[in-house]
């Protein structure tokens, strides 16, 4: 994608608003201060070493981690113990996990029908015809009645990225989705989410696939020890990094 | 020589020959187990047969018709002690398959509460939880029989001075009294609009599901299918003008007459048995719900799930497949130890056919096979059922 | 939640302790008991259940309680507390049965000796684990004389064994004597030769779908018949016989279980060295099928241990046939639920304890590989 593509779809509305925002695990301090904004059709992708509070980042956006000072507001909508809002939230933000978190009870058309179904009231007929659009944009249609177990991880990471689709969320969080796949199942899933990208899907995304960063990102971010330490285009990013620190971290990273 | 031995093979060499090749060897394996086997078997049924003559006894289950000349205080079915064998065993067999189905379902209901319980981060109940399991499953169940008999039969009061926390209830070391329904002609009626009540709310819940399906709606289905089983039936009862009375028990002398009866053998058996699976239960329960990972959780969540109903979508149906089939074992557990009723005079399986017949008369083999084949007909039929269970729900893999 | 922010240099930002509400014992408190309705309602019950079972418990079993006393009526006189004075006068039986006491030492030393052989199969590093283990197969033999006598020692009739004892002698003579039949079992049960495979699925259904109680009986009541005319045996070797053959199968389906978690790879790597089904099972196969089992043999030890309460029921005396034939005595009737707690709290903190060490071996098991 071209620097011009890639800003064209960014409009000025306000998806996720962080500021300064704190969590304590314990007596642990993970995230400290942290001030981010995500516009609507922006994508991020956020890069660290391990145990920077990457993970523990994103899954506040969705209230999967509770954090204990600051605010964070999605689509306008402040997250406090507010079970109502949560839920208002969580259905309108996809995440995919690393180990992709299938429901292995149930067939790979059942995982994609199931939220659609009992959340969003769908009748199965049209939940079925959305789920089969969607798992044909991730191109594995032909497994639509497979369980997840008989799929190699690659499909299932894909199954994982169209559950979370059949819900038209407005925002689609990334744990490391590539980091559990075996190399020649990494290309995979990335092309999807490369293609998700062109649609204009807004997206956060925790990786360390510095091409896919490089192609798709209109910012990335480096956290470290819990902190955001430096957020920038990615060409100026991986060029001239400021911080010692995001320095010393892309020199391991890009000697691999 | 060489010649010699080729034409003329030495029966020791081909012997040692075949006994080299692995299939010949499974072969003579398989040989010689069936004749030990059936040595074995043969050996029995002569010193059997020669002990038996000794003593003048002939093998036969003609008795089973004589009368049983002993009583049983708890029996479901006309039993006096002029009554056979046979109807003694099944009276027994009924005192087995009562006090297994109350217990399977308080153990139940038990194990599941003390289970979730146990799950719970309100520390105190986490531990009082912890210590009834440990208890339950570290003590022998036989134990716990004896324990909750002499704690009925020596800290309840007398009949006369019995407690009584309800109107018409009544707790003493005899049993537990408590009032009987009496049904009245009318009272079919109820009988019907339960019948008809739990036809609708399957309709229902059919209905429901279509509905959904093709539209999407969801209806509430539980609360209307409840209050559609709990309220017809009321409607009915007091449409037909109230026809099920109470009859409520009176002391008469030294003991109550009228309403029904919970004896001290079978509550205490009954109290006992549940105790300790419920323990066990108790761990399934626990075991079954931590061993589905937290992400399954997390990814229902993302979803917009709300958290009953990923319990109900997502949870469950994947904890059921680890808890049943253990499950199934601790209520074949819990039959076959209610064989323990025998020590504190519960009349069950083992304690008339296999126990009071066998004495009165003498015919040890033939009580002692009568009680096995029920025993094992019952093991057999229950795993059946886990066989067909496990083989319905177990996962695809690749 | 809007709070002051002191700024901090990029990259700079110290640990901070989290908010107040968020340390100390106020979160404790707060995370384990009152961290929402349900769990106040929890405590408050939990509370409420604390305080009507436990102080008269206490009283009954220790405030009230009377520890000294000749019969069942001077502990009556004195209050309405537990009468621990039976356990007083009667813990030489409970321990020992009827065994004669001035032979008490054989059964002392056969018990000390029990845990000498144990050590060496228990715990991994014992000094001379392999001069010690000479010892832990020698034991059951040793045990026997010690027990019963002869050889020069007197002799004890097994009427006379009771109380503990008798549990411990049945329990690990049922688990001891269960190893070597329940490994054929098991093996027979995997064999692809049909009838060695019938024949062991058959024994084993057959021993785990009824109820140990009819097996006692079948000793009690049948086993004589079974015999060669002219021969007896006692009550308890009958018993015995029972409780290995009971404790074989079920153990069968434990190493079975073991056997079924080793890898195929093991399989076949012991076929290609050539070695025969019997030496790649003694050297390849079971020493690591027998390994990942342990927490389970423990398991099942437990379950028999327990088990060995039924005997009472085929007229044995161990500790509940000794509690019967105390409640039988005028001086202590009617005391039976001071026995049965002393005897339930024995078999806990037993039991209790070897079920930790079984967590503690599968622990080590799953961390070790
Ligand atoms: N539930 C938890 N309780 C306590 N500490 C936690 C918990 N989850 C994570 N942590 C700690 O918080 C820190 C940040 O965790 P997080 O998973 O966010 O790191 P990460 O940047 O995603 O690392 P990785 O690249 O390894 O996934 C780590 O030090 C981790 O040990
Ligand atoms: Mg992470």
């Amino acid at each position: 994608m071209s620097a011009q593509e890639k800003s064209m779809s960014v409009s000025d509305e306000m998806m996720i608003e962080m500021n300064g925002v704190h969590k304590w695990y314990g007596q642990f301090h993970v995230l400290k201060n942290i001030n981010l904004t995500v516009k609507r059709g922006e994508r991020i992708v956020i890069c660290g070493p391990s145990g920077s509070g990457k993970s523990t980042l994103i899954r506040c956006i969705n209230r999967l981690e509770e954090h204990q000072q600051g605010e964070i507001i999605v689509e306008g909508t402040e997250l406090t113990g507010n079970l109502k809002h949560i839920e208002q939230i969580r259905r309108e933000v996809g995440m995919v996990f690393q180990h992709f978190n299938l429901f292995p009870h149930l067939t790979v058309m059942e995982n994609c029908t199931l939220a659609p179904i009992w959340v969003r009231h769908m009748p199965k007929q049209e939940a079925e015809e959305v789920a089969m659009n969607y798992l044909r944009q991730v191109q594995i249609p032909e497994q639509a009645e497979k369980f997840p177990g008989q799929l190699s991880g690659g499909q299932q990471q894909r199954a994982a990225i169209a559950r979370s689709l059949c819900m038209r969320p407005k925002v689609m969080l990334f744990d490391e989705p590539t980091s559990a796949l075996d190399p020649e199942m990494i290309k995979e899933v990335l092309d999807i989410m490369i293609e998700l990208a062109r649609d204009g899907m807004t997206m956060i995304c925790v990786t360390h696939e510095m091409g896919f960063a490089k192609t798709v990102a209109n910012r990335v971010i480096f956290m470290d020890d819990g902190e955001i330490i430096e957020q920038n285009e990615p060409e100026e990013f991986f060029a001239n990094p400021k911080n010692e620190r995001t320095q010393l971290f892309l020199s391991q990273i890009l000697q691999h | 020589m060489t010649t010699a031995t080729a034409i003329f093979p030495n029966p020791l060499r081909w012997a040692l020959g075949l006994w080299r090749d692995q299939k010949h060897r499974g072969t003579i394996i398989q040989i010689m187990a069936l004749v030990a086997l059936l040595l074995f078997i043969g050996i029995i049924i002569r010193n059997t047969a020669i002990n038996l003559q000794a003593l003048g006894l002939e093998i036969g289950y003609d008795f089973l018709t004589e009368p049983a000349n002993y009583d049983i205080n708890q029996h479901l079915i006309d039993y006096n002690s002029l009554s056979s064998h046979l109807r003694a065993t099944a009276v027994g067999v009924i005192n087995t398959a009562l006090v297994s189905v109350c217990g399977i379902i308080l153990a139940t209901v038990i194990g599941l509460f003390a289970g979730i319980l146990r799950l719970s981060k309100n520390w105190l109940v986490n531990r009082i939880m912890y210590a009834y399991v440990e208890f339950g499953r570290n003590v022998p169940v036989l134990l716990q029989i004896l324990l909750f008999h002499a704690l009925i039969i020596h800290t309840l009061p007398h009949p006369r001075a019995s407690l009584s926390p309800m109107d018409g209830v009544f707790l003493s070391n005899r049993g537990f009294y408590v009032p009987q329904p009496v049904l009245e002609p009318a009272a079919w009626a109820i009988l019907a609009a339960l019948v008809i009540a739990a036809a609708l709310a399957w309709w229902f819940a059919g209905h429901a599901k279509r509905v959904q399906e093709n539209t999407g709606r969801h209806y509430p289905v539980f609360t209307i299918n409840a209050a559609l089983i709990i309220g017809l039936p009321l409607l009915a009862f007091f449409l037909a003008g109230r026809p099920i009375g109470l009859d409520f028990p009176q002391l008469k002398g030294f003991n109550y007459q009228g309403g029904m009866v919970l004896r001290p053998e079978f509550t205490a058996l009954w109290f006992a048995l549940s105790f300790y699976a419920g323990a066990y239960i108790a761990e399934l329960v626990r075991a079954g719900i931590l061993a589905i990972n937290r992400g399954q959780t997390e990814a229902a969540y993302s979803l917009g799930l709300k958290p009953n109903w990923t319990m109900r979508l997502v949870i469950l149906p994947q904890a059921m497949r680890v808890m049943v089939p253990p499950l199934i074992s601790q209520y074949l557990g819990l039959i076959k130890d209610s064989s323990l009723a025998i020590v504190i005079g519960y009349m069950d399986i083992v304690a008339t056919i296999g126990g009071i017949s066998l004495n009165q008369t003498g015919r040890a083999l033939e009580c002692m096979s009568i009680t096995l084949f029920i025993y094992l007909s019952i093991s057999l039929g229950v795993s059946t059922v886990m066989n067909w269970y496990n083989r319905r729900v177990s996962l695809v893999e690749r | 939640m809007k709070t002051v922010q002191q700024q901090y240099e990029v990259g700079r930002h110290p640990d901070l302790p989290p908010p107040l509400v968020e340390r100390g014992v106020v979160k404790w408190v707060r995370d384990n008991f009152f961290s929402d309705a349900t769990s106040i309602v929890l405590t408050a019950v939990a509370l409420y259940f604390l305080y009507k079972v436990v102080p008269p418990f206490v009283e009954w079993a220790f405030v009230d309680a009377v520890w000294n006393a000749d019969h069942r009526n001077e502990c009556r006189a004195r209050g309405e507390g537990a009468c621990w004075a039976v356990l007083r006068a009667r813990i030489a039986q409970f321990t020992y049965g009827y065994y004669p006491a001035h032979l008490y030492w054989r059964v002392n030393t056969a018990f000390v000796l029990l845990f000498v052989a144990l050590a060496p199969l228990l715990f991994e590093h014992v000094p001379g684990r392999r001069y010690l283990l000479w010892f832990s197969l020698a034991y059951p033999v040793l045990a026997f004389f010690l027990l019963w006598g002869g050889l020069g020692l007197e002799p004890v009739e097994s009427a006379k064994f009771g109380g503990f004892l008798l549990t411990i002698v049945i329990g690990v003579t049922g688990i001891v004597g269960s190893l070597p039949l329940g490994i054929l079992l098991a093996l027979g049960r995997r064999s692809r030769l049909l009838i060695v495979h019938t024949i062991s699925m058959v024994f084993i259904e057959f021993v785990r779908g009824v109820p140990l109680i009819t097996l006692l009986f079948i000793a009690s009541t049948l086993l004589n018949y079974f015999l060669p005319p002219g021969t007896y045996f006692d009550l308890l070797l009958r018993v015995l016989i029972m409780v290995t053959l009971f404790a074989s199968a079920y153990l069968a389906e434990v190493i079975r279980g073991g056997l079924a978690g080793i890898p195929k790879g093991q399989f076949e790597a012991a076929d290609s060295l050539g070695l025969g089904y019997w030496k790649s099972m003694r050297l390849i196969i079971l020493p690591q099928a027998l390994h990942i089992s342990i927490p389970n043999i423990v398991n099942t030890f437990i379950s028999l241990y327990k088990d060995t309460t039924l005997v009472v029921i085929v007229g044995l005396a161990d500790p509940l046939g000794i509690s019967r034939a105390t409640l039988a005595d005028s001086k202590w009737q009617g005391l039976s639920t001071e026995i049965y707690i002393a005897i339930a709290v024995f078999f806990f903190v037993s039991c209790f304890a070897m079920s930790r060490y079984s967590l503690y071996l599968e622990k080590k098991l799953h961390t070790g590989h």
